[in-house]
This record gives C-alpha cells, structure tokens and sequence, in this order.
C-alpha cells in the first residue's frame, strides 16, 4: 500500500491542479492577512471558506483521480499486489496531496506573520487539522461514489450531490425542522444532528476554539456545555474519525467484490 | 524446439467458469487447461468472452462459479501468484505526471525477481524518453513502455491483449521478435487478437469463443484441415458460417 501510496503521491504532487489549489490558499491567505492583521478574524474568514471548499475540491478531486486512473489502475491489478492495497494507497495519495496543498497554502502566509508564538496558535492549529480532516472524508466518500458507478457523468452527479447535502440542504433541514418544532426542546436533537454531520461538526469545533460560541445564541451554550468537557471533545474527534473510517471501510468492501 | 525448463504440471488450468455481467452471460461453463508451451491464440468475435477470460486468469474479473488454477494453486483471493504472469493491457494510459523511468521504478517495486528492463530500453528505442513525463508521450512510445513493463520479467506465463495496437511498422517487427524469443525460452503465451495475420505466423495453437463457450481448440494445422480452408482467416469465417447454418 505505501508503494502505492508513494507514487501516486508523486503523480499528484506535481499535478497543476495541486499547484492551482495551493497557490490559490497562499494568495487567499496573503490577501486576508494583508487586509486585515488581526489573525483571529482571518481564522474566522478562511474557516468559512475552507467549510465549503475544502469538501467541494476533495469531493471533485476524489472522483476525477478514480476515472482517469481506471486503465492504469487495471495494470496495477494485474500486478502481485492485494487489491485492497491499490484503492487504499491510491485514496491516501489523493487525500495526502490535498492536505499538502493546503497546509502549505495556509501554513506559509500565517508563518510569516508569526502565528506560532502567538496566543492564535492553538485557533490556527484547529483550522489546519480541520481542513485536513475534510480533505480526507470528502476524498474518500468520493472514492467510495466513483468505485460503485462505472457511469463517469453519474459517479461525477452523485458524488456532488453529496457534497451539496452535507454543506447546504442538511442545514437547511436542520433549520426547517427546528423552526417548525420550536415549541420543543431541541437542544439534544440540535446538537446530535449537528455533530452528525462533518461539515458542522468542524464549524463547531472551530468556534468553540475561538470562544466565540456566544454568537451562536442559546444553542452555543449547549454545545459549550457538552463540547466544552473533555468527553465532548472526545466524542467529537471519535465522531470526525469515524467519518474517515466509514468510507474507507467502504472503499474497501467496494474494492474487494468489483469486477474490472 | 522449446526446452522444457517450465513444464511444471499444468500452467493454467479453468474448471466450469462462468461470468454473467447483468444479463448478459459472458462465460456458460469454459473449460480450458494450458499444459503446453507454446503460443496459443485466443480468439472470437467481440464480446465473446476473451477478454473476460484473460481477466479472470488475472483476478481482474471475479468469476460467479468455477475453479481457476495457476501452476497448480487456485487463485482466489491469491495476489502473489501474480509474479508468475506477464500480462500486457488492451489500452496503456499512465498516470500523466510520472516520469518513464519512475514508471518502471515502480513497477519493480511491486514485484519480485530481477527486471531485464535495460535491454528492453534499447530493443525499442526508449532511452530519450526515460526522463518525459508519460502524460507527453505519443500513443506508439506509450505502447511500447507498456511491453517493456511487461516483457522485463522473466514469468512463465504471459498473457497479451492486442498487442498490436498503435505499433509502428519497426516495433511491431521487434515485438514478434520478443514474442518468439520468449516461446523459445519454453513460456506459455496466450494473446488475443483480431489480426489474423499474427496468429498465421505466431501461433502453435487457437482456441475459438464463441458466446461464452469453446467452439474450437487444437493447432492451426487442425483447424485448416477441419475446415478445408487454407488461411486461418478463411477457417474462422467458415467456423462461425457453419454454425449458422
């Protein structure tokens, strides 16, 4: 699996859509820090930005490196290697490149303007391993969409679509629903279905760290109340990993059945 | 004559193997063994199963029933077995960014036994393009690193699929070359192909598809005389005419 891992993390590497999507955080970043140079504000900004990206170039990544990788993925089955092997490698190469990009693309602006040192660090911390976190669940639900659907164009819709539900219509129901059942306490309900969903649950994770909770009204002094305790916590990292473990196990299950 | 360094039982050996995508029953209960070496020739008409075959033998394509052995070990859930087969794919399509020679470095990487990648290198020309990226290669330079992936170990068993496809004039001189260089060395070979020409001059033996089922085996010499027909192409038109009468 490492071998595997290894080269299409060099195929990767030096992709131009890696460069594009690093050089795009760098510059973003740049620009944020130039603009404004209080860097809890910019960590508020580009967690705003990395909630919906992040997942959306993952999900799009995932799945163009399946399709075009198809004929030579079928050479590298017809070498002594375990299948399991190749898919996993191939997900981590892809998962590995985007965390790259981004750690580097965010990492080097906020470097130079000292973040490590400063009492942001811990705040800047959570956005990268946020953003990684990410990378790897969307790019492995994406690998997950693009093994079960030899169709490109359906692989491509579906794996979309799922995007588009964990970042909009899952809130938007969420929303809906709270607002339609308001003579209920909802604060469990609320705060389950948010931490079900990864996008939130980084969102949260990331507010939290910046004590800005009060913004979120009463429902912010909920999820203070249980994500602030250590078992919170806990469970919120549990939960995140899971959302990797999942679709890998998936990948996997997938991988092992397939016909090519 | 071929030595008989690899005459080890059988090589290859299909029990009862049926394939159904969907529907559509690719394989109805194919029964083949390849004890011989030598060159046998697979062929039929599209979609008859050859490829299904080739793949199966690869653990590519899962099969719904039917036993597959290589030298003797049945082969599911098998990987290493894998050591022992050469196989070279229909279509060659290369992650872009990598270079020729990382390429191959790879491909050493996952595989045991010593690589005779060098003098493939210079028996196709390939040494200025060590350092290009694959995705900036013609269709012909990328078909022929795909031969030199598959002809640099030394597996008793190869397995080609259209080989053919893209060669130049010169490299397809140079492949028949190799291929027969290999029978020589006493390996069993299996390709598949449409190009009858190939198989007149190649071929020991032809194994015919048809629908999911062998209508033919035995060596060209037989299947002229069964037919009455002089070339191999005319003797395949009258297998599949006769049928259809």
């Amino acid at each position: 699996m490492l071998k595997i891992l290894k080269y299409s993390f060099y195929d990767l590497i030096r992709s131009r859509w890696t460069y594009s999507y690093g050089g795009f955080y760098l510059l973003f970043t740049l620009s944020l820090l130039w603009l404004s140079n209080d860097l809890s504000k910019v960590v508020i900004s580009l967690m705003n930005v990395v909630l919906l990206l992040c997942p959306l170039i993952a999900t799009m990544f995932g799945v163009m490196y399946y399709y075009n990788s198809r004929e030579f993925t079928e050479l590298l089955l017809a070498q002594p290697v375990r299948r399991t092997s190749i898919f996993l490698g191939q997900y981590l190469g892809v998962a590995g490149s985007l965390s790259a990009s981004w750690i580097i693309g965010v990492g080097v602006p906020f470097a130079l303007y000292g973040v490590f040192g400063s009492e942001q660090a811990g705040n800047f911390a959570m956005l990268l391993f946020v953003g990684v976190v990410l990378s790897f669940v969307f790019s492995a639900m994406a690998f997950f969409i693009a093994l079960k659907n030899e169709n490109r164009i359906k692989g491509f819709g579906l794996a979309i679509l799922a995007w588009l539900f964990f970042a909009v219509i899952y809130d938007g129901l969420l929303l809906l629903s709270l607002s339609m059942l308001t003579e209920y306490p909802l604060e469990k309900f609320s705060l389950i279905a948010s931490v079900m969903n990864p996008i939130d649950l980084s969102r949260i994770l990331i507010l939290l760290k910046l004590d800005v909770s009060a913004l979120m009204g009463f429902t912010g002094a909920v999820f203070r109340k249980f994500l602030g305790t250590g078992l919170g916590m806990g469970v919120a990292f549990a939960v995140l990993l899971l959302w990797v473990v999942g679709p890998v196990m998936g990948i996997r299950r997938v991988a092992v059945k397939k016909d090519f | 004559m071929p030595h008989d360094t690899f005459l080890i039982e059988e090589m290859i050996s299909i029990h009862h193997l049926h394939k159904a995508f969907g529907k559509n029953h690719v394989l109805n209960g194919v029964d083949l063994t390849f004890d011989q070496p030598g060159i046998v020739a697979v062929l039929g008409p599209n979609g008859s199963g050859k490829t299904t075959i080739i793949k199966s033998i690869l653990g590519m394509v899962l099969p719904d029933e039917g036993i597959i052995k290589v030298q003797g070990e049945d082969i599911k859930g098998k990987w290493l077995y894998r050591n022992q087969i050469a196989y070279l794919p229909q279509i060659a399509r290369f992650p872009e960014n990598l270079t020729v020679a990382e390429l191959l470095r790879m491909v050493k990487d996952l595989n045991t036994g010593t690589a005779h990648d060098s003098e493939l290198i210079e028996h196709f020309g390939l040494h200025d393009f060590l350092d290009k990226r694959l995705g900036n290669l013609s269709g012909g330079t990328r078909q022929k690193v795909n031969l030199v992936l598959t002809f640099m170990y030394d597996s008793p068993i190869i397995i080609l699929d259209e080989p053919t496809a893209g060669l130049d004039p010169i490299s397809l001189v140079r492949l028949k070359e190799l291929i027969n260089q290999q029978r020589m060395k006493g390996k069993t070979i299996l390709i598949t192909t449409h190009v009858m020409g190939l198989v007149e001059e190649l071929a020991d033996e032809v194994v015919f598809l048809l629908e999911g089922h062998i209508h033919f085996r035995g060596s060209l010499q037989l299947l002229k005389s069964q037919t009455g027909e002089g070339n191999v192409e005319k003797a395949i038109a009258s297998l599949l005419e006769r049928r259809d009468s």
